[in-house]
């Protein structure tokens, strides 16, 4: 098992043990993908209507609640000190930090959201769109939560000015995933906004793990 | 393996406050070092300073091996074995789940069993870290630097929360690591025993 691996699966253990995140998540998504319908009534129409904006922000917010404790754990116990002089260069270091996270959330959260939809209504074609849109977007939330997460590192309610930092970074997952789920309600192709996302996700993956390294680094001299 | 660790006229400085300036010294192989000093003179800063994570404000440090020498910290990183003042345990994992994680990040071809025998801590190897004492996590973490496998072991306050035996433990794999060639540097505020130099900040 190479260095990168081992990281990834301690990572996955911490999230899964007693204190870990990803059950956390989940039941954050589905109480909030619940209470909506409850406040808005029982419009079908307009639930449908509202439905992937809804299910999109509350995958967000839920993917947020645990990337403070991204990189933070390890900097307050001093294991980041341990990992930071290990083989393993701080970019990868991100680049697994970044994938158990995304396994642990983003992952499940997309799982569970065609169960979801069914509280609104949405018709099969759009939760199909809304599953892939998740599928490609979570990733990226995860990626670009990891440059918040890390600049937050050294501060003590970083937790709360994450999504400060996080969310503005992010509207263009929700505009195109939101969007494509939009589209196909009005009888349109959703690929533009999915190859949108796409873009997206691919430009986070690519470079959240290089800022994110530097400002750990940045973090570990203070 | 390294040949030597020099630092030239080193200054540090946290904000606007200058913690120490013009420290020089050099270690050479099996050679340990302390560093001495009242608390906040510095010691664990410049602990910080040769693993790389503070950049000096003036002065450089050299590491020398057969091969050459270098002032770059990330090359010097790869030659650390890390012992801070925290520990650096995870309360969900289990004592073997930790140890075999920092090996293969280490990509060390240390048995971490033979590490826990090492350290007196076989009878716990499936305890989660959380129920683990602060003198047995101090002893995983020296069950740590020893799997890591690296020339230049930065311990800090290495005998902090530990009992007799501990501290004879810690002792003698300071000894064992100084006699395998390895160099040692601690901020400590007891005597090492190794026959080694010391520093005073």
């Amino acid at each position: 098992m190479s260095a990168f691996t081992a990281l990834l699966v301690r990572d996955l253990r911490l999230a899964a043990r007693s204190g870990g995140s990803a059950a956390l998540a989940l039941g954050f998504f589905a109480l909030v993908a619940t209470l909506v319908p409850l406040g808005i009534g029982a419009d079908l129409k307009l639930l449908a209507r509202v439905a992937g904006g809804v299910l999109w922000v509350a995958a967000l917010l839920a993917a947020l609640l645990s990337l403070d404790r991204l990189f933070q754990g390890d900097f307050e116990d001093g294991s980041l000190d341990v990992i930071a002089l290990s083989p393993l260069p701080l970019e990868s270091v991100s680049q697994a930090k970044i994938l158990a996270h995304w396994l642990s959330t983003g992952l499940p959260l997309t799982v569970l959201s065609p169960l979801l939809a069914l509280l609104f209504n949405l018709p099969g074609p759009a939760t199909l769109v809304l599953v892939i849109s998740l599928l490609i977007g979570t990733p990226a939330v995860s990626a670009v939560g990891a440059i918040g997460a890390s600049l937050t590192l050294s501060l003590r309610r970083g937790g709360l000015i994450l999504p400060l930092i996080v969310l503005p970074l992010l509207t263009p997952a929700v505009i195109f995933g939101a969007g494509s789920v939009a589209a196909v309600m009005d009888g349109m192709a959703p690929s533009g906004g999915l190859g949108l996302l796409a873009a997206f996700a691919v430009a986070a993956c690519l470079l959240s793990p290089f800022a994110a390294a530097g400002a750990v680094r940045l973090n570990l001299g203070g | 393996m390294i040949t030597s660790l020099t630092a030239e006229k080193l200054a540090c400085a946290r904000g606007d406050r200058t913690l120490f300036e013009g420290l020089s010294f050099c270690v050479s192989a099996g050679q340990a070092l302390a560093l001495e000093g009242a608390n906040g003179a510095g010691k664990t800063s410049l602990l910080r300073l040769i693993a790389g994570f503070l950049t000096p404000r003036a002065g450089r440090l050299v590491l020398k091996t057969p091969e050459g020498e270098s002032d770059d910290s990330e090359e010097r990183g790869r030659a650390i074995g890390w012992l801070g003042h925290q520990d650096g345990l995870k309360p969900q994992l289990s004592v073997i789940e930790q140890l075999a994680f920092f090996a293969k990040l280490y990509r060390s071809n240390a048995e971490p069993e033979a590490a826990l025998a090492e350290v007196g801590l076989t009878r716990q190897r499936d305890f989660p870290c959380r129920y683990l004492s602060a003198g047995q996590k101090r002893r995983l973490g020296l069950a740590r630097l020893v799997v890591s496998a690296r020339p230049l072991w930065l311990l800090d306050e290495p005998f902090a929360a530990l009992d007799k035996d501990g501290q004879a433990l810690i002792a003698r794999q300071m000894t064992l690591h100084c006699g395998r060639g390895g160099i040692l540097i601690a901020a400590t505020h007891e005597p090492l025993g190794l026959g080694n130099a010391s520093i005073r900040l």
